[in-house]
């Protein structure tokens, strides 16, 4: 039936998985794949410049969410603001990783669904306060943390951020997501009201919540298990014994 | 309009350019020529932008393709404080240290809210098709202003400390720019024509439930693929989605979409396509394993992929 369809320029989808899978380095899979699509879709090499060059400078807008807020992060890191961050929680005594994790995603989440989307993002919340407060709750509890812990602790964090600002920014309904569902399905013939899309996005939402709350709780356990004999020793004489069950 | 993006782009060229060039003079990182070239080139696509004939920028694109890929970004020295001296910073300093922190966020947000129609005169104060990004543009300066009189750092000092930042991010800063550009040709090559094709023809969708779960789960792949669940809707909804699960079993439009973008959404969370929100943080919390944020989020994604299916063959067709 179809016969007019090209399957060829999948060779580019093809070369990107396996790249991957290979683990070279993503850059360089990434142009690799691009003009290999665009020769099977037979442009010449001469265009498929011209569409990366065009494609490179319309889509510049993407680094700069990430780069412009550099300059403030690193001098503040400078003068202490990652320190700073991790004393302030170590004095809230019942702060543990996963709690302030589960209470981050919840106020991503909420702050994301009433479209306040920039509250938080990793340049900006998660590297120079969320990850600083995850580390410090955890090593005010059991010292020292471990390196392989230290980088779960951060990935986790970043995680946190991610998932809060999916499944929270479809529930609002000035979203773009919201309107490109509107404008495809329109296309399709089929009308839709934007606010019964927001409103089915709640039950998801919550899954979300429920279930990555649920994984931080249980880091918290894991965490416990892996370092909590190291405490009576470290700190017994400080008192702390008692607060960790 | 007064304060457009391309203002920012500006400012952006300027710092990266006075980036190139505290590279080419770092003596202590060992490749400082290919990086310093790098972020020349980088700030030169700000400066210069749209009138850059689009050849000449396709062959900058690949120059920092292969500077970027065969290991030509390395870091050098930043005269940092050390753990000490940041302590007692911080302990100086106190609490106030947060308010230039919180400013970036903030003023986006007043910015974004408040700001969008505004007008002097007859112009528009900022941009309405940016001003999210002018907003966060004004933030970042606010903030950089307020941490100065602060801490009594200088902006010069502010960039070498971007400098520091983006050195230890090396070749994922700039990941998810290139994703982008092959995400536009993906699309002008018909890359995902091809891919509606085969799951349309190739799959049984003659149950209820299983045409469900392909629907979701086809989201959840294609988002993969693409690293853009924006990418991967009209393709399955056109494709699956409106002539199955609305067409032949006449469920409801609205709970498909928002769920099917949903399952999209837990696609994002496991692929490195989605380089600004998996591989760009990793690089930025200085993780040796560039996949530990993807690792994180797969024991999330999964089981909430599997909620979506189940959410949707129940809400859809009451």
């Amino acid at each position: 039936m179809h016969a007019d369809v090209n399957l060829w320029p999948l060779i580019g989808v093809a070369i990107i998985v396996v790249g991957f899978l290979l683990r070279a380095n993503p850059v360089i899979v990434v142009v690799v794949a691009a003009v290999i699509t665009g020769l099977t879709a037979s442009m010449p090499l001469k265009q498929i410049l011209t569409v990366l060059g065009s494609g490179f400078i319309t889509t510049r807008n993407i680094p700069l969410i990430l780069l412009l807020p550099l300059a403030v992060i690193g001098l503040l890191e400078r003068y202490g603001l990652k320190e700073l961050a991790q004393t302030s929680i170590a004095r809230i005594k019942s702060a543990t990783a996963g709690r302030v994790l589960i209470i981050y995603l919840l106020i991503r989440e909420i702050s994301a669904a009433f479209g306040l989307t920039s509250l938080g993002g990793h340049p900006q919340m998660v590297r120079p306060l969320i990850a600083p407060m995850v580390e410090g709750a955890t090593e005010n509890r059991y010292g020292v943390i471990p390196d392989r812990l230290l980088y779960r602790l951060r990935a986790m964090s970043a995680a946190t951020d991610n998932v809060g600002l999916f499944f929270g920014e479809d529930i609002f309904v000035a979203f773009g997501a919201i309107v490109l569902m509107q404008t495809i399905l329109r296309g399709e013939g089929i009308e839709v009201n934007p606010v019964h899309m927001a409103l089915w996005g709640i039950p998801t939402a919550t899954c979300a919540f429920v279930i990555h709350a649920f994984r931080l709780s249980r880091m918290d356990v894991q965490i416990e298990r892996e370092l909590g004999q190291r405490v009576p020793e470290a700190s017994a004489s400080a008192g702390v014994k008692e607060e960790i069950r | 309009m007064i304060f457009k993006l391309d203002h920012f782009y500006i400012l952006l060229g300027l710092v990266l350019a006075i980036v190139a060039g505290m590279s080419f003079r770092d003596r202590a990182n060992p490749r400082r020529f290919t990086t310093g070239s790098f972020w020349a080139l980088y700030a030169v696509v700000y400066l210069v932008g749209e009138r850059l004939p689009p050849v000449l920028a396709g062959v900058i694109v690949i120059v920092m393709v292969l500077i970027a890929g065969l290991g030509g970004l390395k870091v050098g020295r930043y005269g940092t404080f050390t753990e000490q001296e940041r302590r007692d910073s911080a302990k100086k300093l106190g609490n106030r240290l947060f308010i230039p922190a919180l400013t970036i966020p903030i003023t986006t947000m007043i910015g974004s809210l408040l700001f969008k129609n505004v007008r002097v005169g007859n112009l528009l104060l900022i941009d309405p098709k940016n001003f999210t990004l002018v907003s966060l543009g004004f933030g970042c300066v606010f903030a950089l202003i307020a941490a100065c009189w602060m801490t009594g750092g200088t902006p010069i000092q502010a960039i070498r400390e971007s400098r520091r930042l983006i050195d230890s991010m090396g070749w994922a800063v700039l990941l998810p720019h290139l994703l982008a550009v092959l995400g536009l040709l993906f699309t002008a090559a018909g890359v995902g024509k091809a891919v509606a094709f085969l799951t349309t023809s190739y799959l049984p969708m003659d149950s209820r439930f299983i045409s469900v779960a392909v629907y979701c789960i086809g989201m959840a792949l294609f988002t993969m693929i693409m690293g853009n669940a924006f990418a991967a809707f009209p393709v399955i909804t056109g494709g699956v989605g409106v002539p199955v699960l609305v067409g032949v079993f006449h469920g409801n439009p609205a709970v498909m979409a928002s769920i099917g973008m949903f399952s999209g959404y837990c696609g994002t969370l496991m692929t490195p396509m989605a380089a600004n929100f998996n591989i760009v943080p990793a690089a930025l919390l200085e993780l040796p394993d560039k996949n530990a944020v993807i690792k994180a989020q797969v024991l999330t994604a999964l089981p909430l992929l599997a909620a979506n299916v189940c959410l949707m063959y129940f809400l859809m067709f009451r």
